[in-house]
């Protein structure tokens, strides 16, 4: 089964996303911002990125510009979890190479639904 | 899949707090002249997470209340807004305000809509300016996703060009077409043109474009969804099919890309709108099953939890070698066997030592509702004070750390209030104009010591003592030492009525605050000195879990002394007892008359060894500055013994604190010696 890195500062919500993805059956790695991801993601490939935006150290829009300049994550998909207030920000991550998004707030089944229909 | 998503809730309380303390000390901090935007984006972060958290998890008031907040901060941040004491004071009322919401959600009491919509509509005049305030009191507009619904029936063309670098951003054409697919009858035609020469054919960018048509009654969201994430990385175009002009199935060039196989991967049957842009409707949706009540956690350090599991696993080795010699032992393994019993006991110590040590908690937790404590009163009664805080992080048990937060906001008050002066009296009596109230924590021994020392005008022997005549709590004659003066404050009756400003005086006097502080088992002392200041000192004993105690023999029974009180143990001659007709026995003690507590009369031992006073031992022992002397028969071991509730099994028992298990297994009772000086003492 694919495996998943979830970034997201706040334990609750890293704590759902994961809890639910696993229960999906993915393998899911959790990062608690920007720089943990990158470092996580450069000792093990996943097949999907789903990072929160706004966070301390490196936000979740800098992640995906990094991880896109990696070989590994060329073509993978990356989804930004936002808020629903933050077109820009929509904008600001398809320049830096975000496959899409999943609007705050959003419960387990539209997670999973999002998830699954990125990874087939 | 359905996710009970009350299991999230704890945690999310627990770093929502933690949010608002972020925002309250960073709002606390901000320097109006020379804001730091990376301050005002801490400030931001913490305000976006709660909405976000708050939103996923159904606390709708919260995120709404949230999004006022964070509209205003990210204006603020972006520099569009200057940053005002205005906007701060009404940004700390509004953490406040989310603070009780959230309190009152974990404790599924009804917010307080009201004074709610107060804090609210506070931050849309700030945000808006007065005149915008009425119409934006129901912030955010719930917009009810829009049923765009193609009622033609028939279909849509679609011709998609994805840009060059579309497969760049993780987009698939073929996972949107399979999405297309699920909504209808889809044909596509793959336009060949833009795909250059072999040598000049970049793999990894798309060199494709789709004609598609999907038959169906689709509703044109559904379809627009589905190019939600590429609208800007293709160029699309979609037009409703005529009724007339279905496309024919059998077309030549036409790929169909109906992958039944794949389908079962996605569960959902066609959805009727995007589940993603959806917004949960009612305004009012309370958590299905909140988290449970009162359920008390800990965040951890994971060094504390590592060094936990080596402990466990040298145990366990310990364990396996010590079954080896015992399987069959004979004597010359002794030594190994009393080699791995001390290893056992080496362990079992550290192990009680990490276990203890997870309990700990800096005392930060409290002290970090200082500053606005301060911050508040300070302007509140016009005076300077600035807060310093020394050893914050001195670790001590998490109950301790509970039940000190409320005496230390009295002491804390009472400082503010009474110790430091008005500027202008400060400068008249040669002082810098901004008073310093220092609240300092380290360890000493096995206790952690908490000052609150201020530099304001320092306890007046002479007001204290007139004012205790006054009140009637000592006679008029009375020869007070300076310290014997510093205690009337906490006398019962001393620091209420009179003065009652809602600042100190809130009905709770400083007996109280003793009182709380003794029942953690604990003290507290006054120095203090005319005109310079006072330092007002708890000791606390770092854990109440665990206990130094010495065991005692009183016949059969087994007793435990808390160590730290007892002072010595004689034997006593006769010439040294008084006896005082009606106020039972006293022993003289160097220049002192101490009561004698006969423990075998107190606890009914019947086959105690010494009932003559030369036949047993005497311990004098303290318990709040009052001393006595329990006669006992023998002076055991001293060890460390885990404190079990008597209250909780049994009941409230008059000189008793508590019980233990001893190795034996047999319980033993742990005195309550403040309650036994009393006990002599009546």
């Amino acid at each position: 089964m694919a495996s998943i890195l979830a970034v997201d500062d706040s334990a609750s919500m890293r704590q759902m996303v994961s809890f639910t993805l696993k229960g999906a059956g993915y393998t899911v790695v959790e990062a608690v911002d920007g720089v943990d991801a990158l470092n996580k993601a450069k000792t093990q490939k996943f097949d999907c990125v789903v990072t929160d935006v706004n966070m301390p150290n490196k936000d979740g829009i800098t992640l995906i510009k990094d991880l896109r300049a990696l070989p590994n994550y060329k073509f993978i998909p990356m989804l930004m979890l936002t808020t629903e207030s933050g077109m820009d920000k929509k904008q600001a991550g398809k320049a830096a190479g975000a496959t899409g998004w999943i609007v705050k707030p959003f419960n387990p089944d539209q997670l999973l639904k999002t998830i699954k229909k990125v990874l087939g | 899949m359905s996710i009970d998503m009350a299991q999230f809730h704890q945690v999310f309380f627990e770093e929502s707090f933690e949010g608002l303390d972020i925002m309250e000390t960073g709002l606390l901090n901000l320097d109006m002249g020379d804001v730091d935007a990376e301050d005002i984006n801490t400030i931001f972060r913490a305000a976006h997470s709660i909405k976000g958290g708050s939103g996923t998890f159904g606390f709708t008031a919260v995120s709404d209340f949230t999004h006022v907040m964070e509209t205003l901060l990210d204006e603020m941040r972006d520099g569009r807004r200057q940053v005002t004491q205005v906007a701060v004071d009404v940004l700390l009322g509004s953490v406040d305000c989310l603070k009780e919401m959230l309190t009152a959600i974990q404790d599924e009491q009804e917010v307080d809509v009201a004074s709610v919509n107060e804090y609210k509509k506070a931050l849309e005049v700030e945000l808006n300016g007065e005149q915008a305030n009425e119409a934006t009191t129901t912030v955010e507009a719930v917009v009810e996703p829009t049923q765009l619904i193609n009622s033609a029936g028939s279909g849509w063309s679609i011709a998609f060009s994805p840009h060059a670098d579309l497969l760049k951003t993780g987009n698939d054409p073929v996972r949107m077409f399979r999405e297309l697919a699920e909504l209808g009858q889809l044909t596509s035609v793959v336009d060949f043109q833009g795909v250059p020469d072999f040598y000049d054919l970049d793999p990894e960018d798309c060199h494709l474009s789709w004609n598609l048509e999907i038959v169906g009654d689709i509703p044109s969201t559904d379809v627009d969804d589905i190019f939600d994430w590429v609208e800007d990385s293709c160029d699309l175009a979609i037009q409703a099919l005529k009724q007339q002009n279905f496309p024919s199935v059998e077309n030549e060039t036409e790929t169909t890309l109906v992958e039944t196989n794949k389908q079962a991967v996605v569960e959902d049957t066609n959805p009727t709108a995007n589940p993603i842009v959806d917004k949960p409707k009612s305004t009012k949706k309370e958590p299905s099953k909140p988290a449970a009540k009162g359920s008390s956690s800990i965040r951890v350090d994971t060094g504390k939890i590592d060094t936990l599991i080596n402990m466990v696993g040298e145990l366990v080795i310990t364990q396996s070698m010590l079954s080896l010699v015992g399987e069959h032992f004979e004597l010359n393994k002794l030594d190994q066997l009393k080699n791995g019993l001390s290893q056992l006991e080496r362990h079992t110590r550290e192990l009680q030592e990490s276990v203890m040590n997870i309990r700990m908690l800096p005392i930060s937790f409290v002290f970090s509702r200082f500053p606005r404590l301060v911050h508040d009163l300070s302007t509140k009664l016009d005076k300077k004070i600035e807060l310093v805080m020394v050893g914050e992080n001195t670790e001590v048990d998490k109950t301790v750390v509970e039940l000190l937060s409320d005496p230390l906001v009295h002491l804390v008050r009472n400082s503010l209030d009474h110790g430091i002066e008005m500027p202008a009296d400060r400068i008249a009596a040669g002082k810098p104009e901004m008073g310093t109230i220092t609240l300092e924590a380290y360890h000493r021994g096995g206790n952690i010591v908490i000052e609150v020392r201020d530099d304001g005008k320092g306890l007046n022997k002479d007001v204290l003592k007139a004012k205790a005549i006054e009140k009637g709590l000592i006679d008029a004659d009375a020869n007070l030492t300076d310290k014997q003066a510093y205690e009337l404050i906490f006398m019962a009756g001393f620091s209420t009525a009179e003065k009652l400003t809602d600042v100190s005086g809130r009905g709770v006097g400083m007996d109280v605050v003793r009182r709380n502080i003794q029942s953690l088992g604990g003290n507290i002392e006054i120095i203090s000195e005319l005109g310079k200041g006072s330092t007002i000192a708890i000791h606390l004993p770092l854990t109440l879990a665990i206990l130094d105690g010495q065991s005692i023999a009183v016949g059969d029974e087994r007793f435990i002394i808390p160590l730290g009180a007892i002072i010595e143990s004689i034997n006593i001659k006769e010439s040294m007892v008084n006896r005082v007709a009606g106020k039972g026995e006293t022993f003289r003690l160097r220049d002192e008359y101490l009561p004698i507590v006969r423990m075998h009369e107190i606890f009914n031992v019947k086959n105690a060894q010494a009932t003559k006073l030369t036949e047993g031992l005497v311990v004098v022992v303290d318990g709040q500055g009052m001393r006595c002397g329990l006669f006992i028969d023998d002076l055991l071991g001293q060890q460390q013994v885990v404190i079990k509730s008597l209250e909780a099994n049994y009941r409230k028992v008059e000189g008793v604190s508590g019980a233990t298990i001893l190795g034996d297994g047999s319980v033993a009772l742990i005195l309550d010696i403040p309650g036994l000086v009393r006990l002599s003492n009546q």
